[in-house]
C-alpha cells in the first residue's frame, strides 16, 4: 500500500477519469441517463475536491467549470446536449495534462476549452473568467481594548442528540476571555416531560474579552444560524469589578428585550441599559392570568352592581371596570413584540431559494413596526416559510418565462403587516403566474378531497391547497410540492383562531391574508343565549345583528337563507345544531358574522350583550367538538362556551353550496 | 483512552489524509469507503466522532446522517460533513438531517485538527 497520498490521489484520478469518461461514452447515446449524469456530477466533484485537497490548483479551478456546467444538467437547467458531452470529452484530456505537469504554462489552453464549454452551454454559463475558486476567509479582527459583552444563549432543542456539546461550547467561551455564566432554567420541563436528549437551558454569559464580536461568534459557527444568540455589548463603565455584592465580574445589567426569537439585539450606544427590567416571559404570562381572573371577577361586580341598583356601588363598578379594562390593555402592550423581527429572517430564506431556483427575486416588506403578542409571533414563523417557499416555488415563473409574458425579469415577493381591529392582517404576495384553478381541481378530484363535478365556491376552491395531502406540484423539488406543509399552515392559523384567505389572478400573482388576532388570552366576545345555554361570539367577527320574526323564520324553513340588502345570507338554527329541544322566542335574532370575505348568519334566542373573556382552551376529550374554540367562566360563575366562526361560516357555506347546486 | 473517529469518503486519497493527520493527532481513526459502509460501520462500532464526505455513491452522506439519527443509534456523537464550497443550502440541508458541524474542501491538517478537537470539546 502507497503511503502518499499524493500518489494515491494520482491512481485515484486516473479511476475518476474512467469513470467520467464511460459515463460520458454512455450519455452520446441516452442523452436522458440519469444515474450516469449523476455519476459524471460525482466524478468531476471528487475530483475537484481532492485537486484542490493536494495542491493541484489549476486542476481544480479547471475542473470547477466543468462540474458547474454538470450540476446545472443534473439540476434540469440546461440539457445534456452533444456539444457539451463532447466539450468534455475532450477537457478531460487536459485535466490529466494538469495532473502530470502542474504548472501556469496550460492557461491558454484551459481558456480555449472553457470558452468552448460555454458555448456548448448556450453562452449563458456562470463559468466566469476568474477561474478561482472562493476559500473562506476571515475578516481581520480589530483589537481595541478589552470589551464586556453580554451573551444570550440559547440553543436548538436537538443540539445536544446532533452531536452538539453545549459544555464544549462555553468552555471555548472561556478560551475567550473572562466569563461569567449563568444558567437560565426558565423553560425547563416538569420531570414528566423531561427528555434527557433535548436540551432546555438556556445560558446568560457576561464575557470580558479583547477579541471581537465577530470572533465570539466563531465560537457558535456550526449552530449560530439555527439558535438565538444576543450579543450586546456593555457600556464601559460596568467594566470595572466589584460593583455589586459578590460580584468580581459585572453583573448584566438590568434589562429587557421583549426578546424575539433569532433576533440580534445591537445595543447603540447611546440607549441606557438601565431603563429596562428583564423579566421572564412566564412571569408575564402568569401576570396575565391574574388579570383574567379580575376581568371575570369584575364583570360578576358589574352584575351585582346592576341588579342592586344602588347609584354609588355601580359608580364605583364603573370606575374598576375601565381600570381593568385599562390593565388589560396595558399587560397586552407588554407581550407585544414587533413583526419586523420575524420578516427579518425572510432575507436569507428568499437569498437561498433565489439562488437554489434560479430565479431573480426581491422581498419587500411593510408594516414591520406593527406589533403582535409576542406567542403569535412565535408560531407564526412556521406557515410563514411555508407560504413563502410556496409563492417562490410554485408563484414565481423564472425569468425567462417572465420577460416572455410581459413582467420584469425580478420576481416580488411581498410580505407585510397591518392591523385591522383587534386582529393583525398578514399578508403573502407574489407577482407570480397565479393559481391555475383547473389544475386544482384536477388535483383536488384525484386526491379525493372534492367529488367531481361538485359546487365550489372560488375561495373553497383555493382553499383545497390547504388540505392534506394536496399538492400540485407535478415534480417534487427540496423546497415545496411534497403536500405536507400547506396543510400544517392551515392547522396553525386555525389554532391562533385566525382565518387564511386566497386571492388569486391567473398569470398576475397570489395573495395570502393570514388575519390573526392580535392576542390569545382575551378577546371582547358578544354574549348569547340558545336555549337554557350561554354561548360567546367572538366580537371581531361580528358585523350586525338582526330581528328574526317567527313568521320570517317558518317561510324561510328549508332554505335558510335571509335576504340582506340585496345579497343572501346563509344562516344556521343553533338551537336545531345544538339540539336544545326547546320551543323557539317569538322573537329570534339572527347574528351576522364574517371572516373577512364569507358571511354566516347565527340563529339565537336572545342578545345579553357585550363581554370580555379570558379564553380557557378545552381539553383533549373536547378537541373533536369543532364548533368551539374554548371556553371561559361568566360573572355568575356559569360556564360559556365560545363559539368558532371559521367552522360555523364553513358550515353555512356548504349550505350554500347545496343550495347553487339545487338552482 | 483514544477518541474513535470513523471517517467515510469515496476518495481514498482524501480517507488517507484525514487518517494520518488524525492519527499523528492522537485518534483512532477507521475507514468507510461510502455512506452504506459508513452507515453500517457507525451502527456496529462506537464512535466519538464521524467525518463524512457528502457526494457519494451507494448513499450520499446526507441520506447516511438522516439514517444515522433516525436509526436511534449514535444519539448526540457529532457528525462533521466535508463540503467543497461554503454552499449555504447545502449546509443547511445537512444540518436539517442531523449534522453537527462541517469543514469546508481543501482543509489543511490545522483547521481539521482544531475543528476535531472543537467538536469533541477537547
Amino acid at each position: 500500500m502507497m503511503n502518499d497520498p499524493i500518489q494515491v490521489f494520482r491512481t485515484e484520478a486516473s479511476e475518476l477519469f474512467e469513470q467520467i469518461e464511460s459515463g460520458l461514452l454512455d450519455l452520446l447515446h441516452d442523452l436522458s441517463d440519469r444515474d450516469q449524469i449523476d455519476a459524471v456530477f460525482r466524478g468531476l466533484h471528487t475530483l475537484k475536491g481532492s485537486g484542490a485537497m493536494f495542491g493541484f490548483e489549476g486542476l481544480a479551478s479547471f475542473t470547477h467549470h466543468c462540474e458547474t456546467a454538470f450540476d446545472q444538467v443534473r439540476k434540469g437547467e440546461v440539457p445534456a446536449t452533444e456539444a457539451l458531452v463532447s466539450a468534455i470529452l475532450n477537457a478531460q484530456d487536459h485535466m490529466k495534462a494538469l495532473i502530470e505537469s502542474p504548472g501556469p504554462h496550460h492557461d491558454a489552453q484551459s481558456e480555449r476549452l472553457l470558452l468552448t464549454l460555454n458555448a456548448a452551454l448556450g453562452g449563458s454559463s456562470s463559468a466566469s473568467a476568474d477561474g478561482q475558486i472562493a476559500i473562506e476567509g476571515k475578516a481581520p479582527s480589530t483589537k481595541t481594548g478589552s470589551t464586556t459583552w453580554r451573551l444570550k444563549i440559547r440553543l436548538p432543542k436537538n443540539a445536544m442528540a446532533n452531536g452538539t456539546n453545549p459544555l464544549g461550547l462555553l468552555n471555548e467561551l472561556r478560551g475567550v476571555g473572562e466569563c461569567e455564566i449563568t444558567a437560565d432554567r426558565t423553560s425547563f420541563p416538569d420531570f414528566l416531560n423531561l427528555s434527557p436528549l433535548d436540551l432546555h437551558l438556556a445560558w446568560d454569559v457576561t464575557l470580558t474579552t479583547e477579541r471581537s464580536r465577530s470572533e465570539i461568534e466563531d465560537v457558535f459557527m456550526f449552530v449560530i444560524d439555527d439558535m438565538q444568540l444576543e450579543i450586546q455589548e456593555l457600556p464601559m463603565r460596568s467594566v470595572p469589578a466589584g460593583a455589586v455584592g459578590d460580584g468580581s465580574a459585572p453583573r448584566p445589567p438590568q434589562s429587557v428585550e421583549t426578546v424575539a426569537a433569532g433576533k440580534l439585539t445591537d445595543t447603540k450606544s447611546g440607549s441606557k441599559a438601565g431603563d429596562n427590567v428583564k423579566v421572564p416571559a412566564e412571569r408575564l404570562d402568569e401576570l396575565m392570568d391574574r388579570v383574567g381572573e379580575l376581568v371575570i371577577a369584575q364583570s360578576r361586580l358589574s352584575q351585582l352592581a346592576a341588579s342592586i341598583g344602588n347609584g354609588q356601588l355601580r359608580d364605583v363598578s364603573e370606575d374598576v371596570d375601565r381600570l381593568s379594562g385599562e390593565l388589560r390593555d396595558t399587560m397586552m402592550v407588554l407581550r407585544m413584540v414587533p413583526v419586523g423581527s420575524l420578516f427579518s429572517r425572510f432575507r436569507r430564506l428568499v437569498h437561498d431559494l433565489s439562488r437554489e431556483t434560479g430565479k431573480t427575486i426581491e422581498l419587500q416588506t411593510d408594516g414591520e413596526s406593527t406589533e403582535v403578542d409576542k406567542t403569535v409571533i412565535e408560531r407564526l414563523a412556521d406557515p410563514l416559510v411555508h407560504l413563502v417557499r410556496n409563492a417562490i416555488d410554485h408563484g414565481l415563473e423564472g425569468p425567462e418565462e417572465r420577460l416572455r409574458n410581459g413582467k420584469s425579469s425580478t420576481g416580488i415577493v411581498s410580505l407585510s403587516a397591518t392591523q385591522a381591529g383587534g386582529e393583525v392582517v398578514i399578508s403573502i404576495k407574489d407577482d407570480g403566474r397565479g393559481i391555475n384553478r383547473e389544475r386544482v381541481r384536477a388535483k383536488g378530484e384525484a386526491a379525493g378531497l372534492v367529488q367531481p363535478g361538485a359546487v365550489m365556491s372560488d375561495q373553497e376552491l383555493l382553499q383545497l391547497i390547504f388540505k392534506p395531502g394536496f399538492s400540485t406540484a407535478e415534480k417534487i423539488t427540496n423546497l415545496s410540492g411534497r403536500g405536507v406543509g400547506m396543510d400544517v399552515v392551515r392547522r396553525t392559523i386555525d389554532e391562533l383562531r385566525g382565518t387564511i384567505d386566497i386571492r388569486s389572478e391567473f398569470g398576475v400573482g397570489s395573495e395570502v391574508n393570514l388575519r390573526i388576532p392580535l392576542t390569545l388570552a382575551i378577546i371582547d366576545g358578544l354574549l348569547v343565549r340558545v336555549g337554557d345555554s350561554r354561548y360567546v361570539i367572538p366580537l371581531s367577527a361580528v358585523e350586525e345583528c338582526l330581528e328574526l320574526s317567527l313568521e320570517e323564520d317558518i317561510r324561510s324553513r328549508g332554505r335558510s337563507f335571509i335576504s340582506l340588502r340585496d345579497s343572501l345570507v346563509p344562516f344556521l338554527r343553533l338551537r336545531d345544531l345544538f339540539a336544545t329541544g326547546t320551543e323557539p322566542e317569538l322573537h329570534q335574532k339572527c347574528v351576522i358574522v364574517s371572516t373577512g370575505n364569507e358571511r354566516v348568519g347565527l340563529v339565537v334566542d336572545q342578545i345579553i350583550g357585550d363581554h370580555q373573556t379570558v379564553i380557557k382552551s378545552m381539553s383533549k376529550l373536547h378537541s373533536t367538538a369543532d364548533m368551539f374554540s374554548g371556553a371561559t367562566i361568566l360573572g355568575d360563575g356559569g360556564v360559556a362556551l365560545i363559539m368558532d366562526v371559521n367552522q360555523l361560516v364553513l358550515r353555512g357555506q356548504s349550505k350554500e353550496a347545496l343550495m347553487r347546486a339545487a338552482v | 483512552m483514544d477518541a474513535q473517529i470513523l471517517t467515510v469518503d469515496d476518495s481514498a486519497s482524501i480517507r488517507m489524509t484525514t487518517k494520518i493527520t488524525l492519527t499523528n493527532a492522537g485518534y483512532q481513526v477507521t475507514e468507510a469507503v461510502d455512506g452504506l459502509d459508513g452507515l453500517n460501520k457507525a451502527k456496529a462500532g462506537n464512535y466519538d466522532l464521524i467525518i463524512t464526505d457528502l457526494n457519494m455513491p451507494n448513499m450520499n452522506g446526507l441520506q447516511m446522517i438522516e439514517a444515522l439519527r433516525q436509526s436511534g443509534s449514535n444519539v448526540g456523537v457529532p457528525i462533521i460533513f466535508l463540503t467543497t464550497e461554503s454552499d449555504a443550502e447545502l449546509k443547511t440541508r445537512a444540518k436539517a438531517a442531523g449534522a453537527t458541524g462541517w469543514i469546508t474542501k481543501p482543509f489543511n491538517a490545522e483547521s481539521l485538527v482544531k475543528i476535531v478537537q472543537k467538536v469533541l470539546g477537547r
